[in-house]
């Protein structure tokens, strides 16, 4: 029983993670129609330049640098490659972003190496227990962290006039843009905050019981697309039931694996795109969304 | 305040020329109507001003000025800036937003003192947008919908109005109370283009019409004038007995 309450909190701990890329994910997608294939670099981008910064200028200086420039890449992404690249269909630009994630990704993998770097957090590897059952410190931070920003983001989407603009683009593009909406802006800022959110992901990602930042890292983050593409790519709640049960379905996979041992080795890391094919098999829009991947 | 003039007008949709060299005016607190059967570029031409060619993939040449700015080549959001707003047709509405978030959706460009004026006013103008504040704006009536989309352009503040067939599928009551809104508007002082293929109506309140023929001004004149056209009465107003003045609600007779 205590190993199942250990493996759920930490499921739900990591899947808040996942969901914080997940909804970057997809609010590029809701504000621009395009699959950001280059989401796993920005999170390596963020997360890089914290594990770098913090022997410098401390972690929480660092943390705020690699926030703001993983936001200001992405950022610059938008404006430098999807505003000027003239192409007709949005699934050309779902391949330029894969040209931009290869561009980024192999530059960082070079400055990486074989290094493990750590991300100089305060939290190390303390846990704390609660009656029998043994939680991490990074774990419950993670997720108070990710709840807070998800919360945040959603009471801005739903209530400021950034949030009606972004909506009211998503809904339709030409009629936002003939209130006065520019959607230049409007693209530009989900970019940004998506990058912003990916770096925060990225610390956690490779915070105990992770030993650090390496060049794998990107391919962690990688979970997090079944996570954005089952609960559905145009979905916010979608990213968030999403990220959930990836996080979820990963860490008692992995927790539970000497159980069904029949499964073979590794399930966990298996595990949740398994669970994105069935449920794309039985809803191919995801659980949320209203757009099918194959009408991208 | 400053006259809407569109001079030498071409707009082609990759090989399909829907204008060609089209000039017209709407002087500052004027009603001025845009008439023309489906296909002859009516919308296209609203496209032009407001900048929304690209969404479409048209390229325009010619000139759009507001005074003695020009408005040519700017991106839609600083036409909207400038004073210059469309309800565009078929309504359009945020449908999945809330009525209140669609009002509010108009007016970003303004300020909080600006932004409440403007609200006052439109739901003076349309009270049950006040009544369905909180009601997903996919859910009203057409009529409703049409109310949303020009009360939401209104909260942009303009000092012309672009509307886009405002009557088009509506129940004849709801056209003549939308018919009457507009003249409301107006006399506030708001300049009006408005795009109509109820022609009876639309010349009932414009003072000054033209008509668009495959891409090109076919006739224009006051809305006198154009009442007693033969042309216009043979061809819009489908019978003789069209009588000046009436708020006819039928439909012209398409031809094709
Ligand atoms: N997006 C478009 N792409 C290609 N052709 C178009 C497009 N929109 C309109 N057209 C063409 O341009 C001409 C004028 O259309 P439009 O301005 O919509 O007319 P109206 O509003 O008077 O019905 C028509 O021949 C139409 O087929
Ligand atoms: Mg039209």
């Amino acid at each position: 029983m205590t190993t199942f309450v250990e493996l759920l909190v930490n499921g739900i701990s990591i899947g808040a993670v996942y969901a914080l890329i997940a909804l970057g994910f997809v609010i590029i997608f809701k504000a621009t129609e395009v699959v950001n294939f280059a989401h796993a670099s920005l999170l390596l981008a963020g997360g890089y330049l914290v594990a770098r910064l913090w022997p410098l200028v401390g972690f929480w200086a660092a943390l705020l640098i690699g926030v703001a420039a993983a936001a200001l890449v992405a950022a610059a992404i938008e404006f430098l490659v999807i505003r000027r690249a003239n192409v007709a269909s949005h699934s050309v630009l779902a391949i330029v972003t894969i040209g931009v994630d290869i561009v980024i990704t192999t530059e960082l993998t070079r400055q990486i190496g074989t290094d493990v770097l750590a991300m100089g957090d305060p939290w190390g590897s303390e846990v704390v227990r609660f009656g029998g059952v043994t939680l991490a410190e990074t774990r419950i931070v993670a997720l108070v962290t990710a709840a807070a920003l998800i919360t945040v983001f959603l009471l801005a989407f739903k209530y400021t006039g950034w949030g009606v603009a972004m909506r009211a683009a998503a809904e339709d593009a030409e009629t936002a843009a003939l209130m006065g909406v520019r959607l230049g802006r409007v693209s530009m800022s989900a970019w940004a905050v998506a990058g912003g959110l990916a770096a925060v992901a990225a610390l956690f990602l490779c915070v105990f019981p992770t030993p650090g930042l390496d060049r794998s890292t990107s391919l962690v983050a990688l979970k997090a697309f079944p996570a954005a593409i089952l609960g559905g790519l145009d979905s916010t709640t979608g990213a968030l039931v999403g990220g959930l049960v990836i996080g979820v379905t990963e860490s008692m996979m992995s927790g539970y694996q000497n159980d069904m041992a029949f499964l073979g080795r590794g399930i966990g890391d298996v595990a949740p795109f398994l669970v994105m094919l069935v449920i794309l098999l039985i809803r191919p829009a995801g659980l949320f969304g209203t757009k099918e991947l194959a009408r991208v | 305040m400053a006259d809407l003039a569109v001079s030498d007008l071409v707009v082609g949709y990759g090989p399909v020329r829907a204008l060609r060299g089209v000039s017209m005016r709407v002087p500052s607190g004027s009603i001025v109507a845009v008439l023309g059967a489906n296909g002859a570029g009516k919308s296209t031409l609203l496209r032009a001003i407001s900048g929304t060619l690209r969404f479409h993939r048209g390229a325009c040449q010619g000139a759009v000025t507001l005074g003695d700015q020009r408005l040519t080549g700017l991106d839609a959001a600083s036409v909207v800036a400038r004073g210059v707003v469309q309800v565009p047709e078929g309504r359009r509405v945020f449908a999945r937003m809330t009525v209140e978030e669609n009002l509010r959706a108009g007016g970003l460009g303004r300020s909080r003192r600006e932004n409440a004026k403007a609200h006052d006013q439109v739901v003076e103008l349309f009270p049950v947008l006040r009544d369905r504040a909180r009601q997903r704006a996919g859910l009203l009536s057409g009529g409703e919908q049409q109310m949303l989309a020009i009360g939401r352009a209104l909260m942009a503040g303009p000092t012309t109005l672009l509307l886009d067939e405002p009557t088009l599928g509506l129940a004849p009551l709801m056209a003549a109370r939308i018919a009457e809104t507009i003249k409301e508007i107006n006399s506030l002082g708001t300049s009006v283009l408005l795009v109509e293929q109820n022609v009876a109506m639309a010349l009932s309140l414009a003072s000054h019409a033209y008509v668009l023929e495959v891409g090109e001004v076919a006739l224009e004149g006051t809305a006198a004038e154009l009442r007693d056209s033969d042309e216009v009465r043979r061809r819009y107003l489908g019978v003789a007995d069209a009588v000046e003045g009436t708020l006819e609600t039928r439909t012209l007779s398409r031809w094709s």
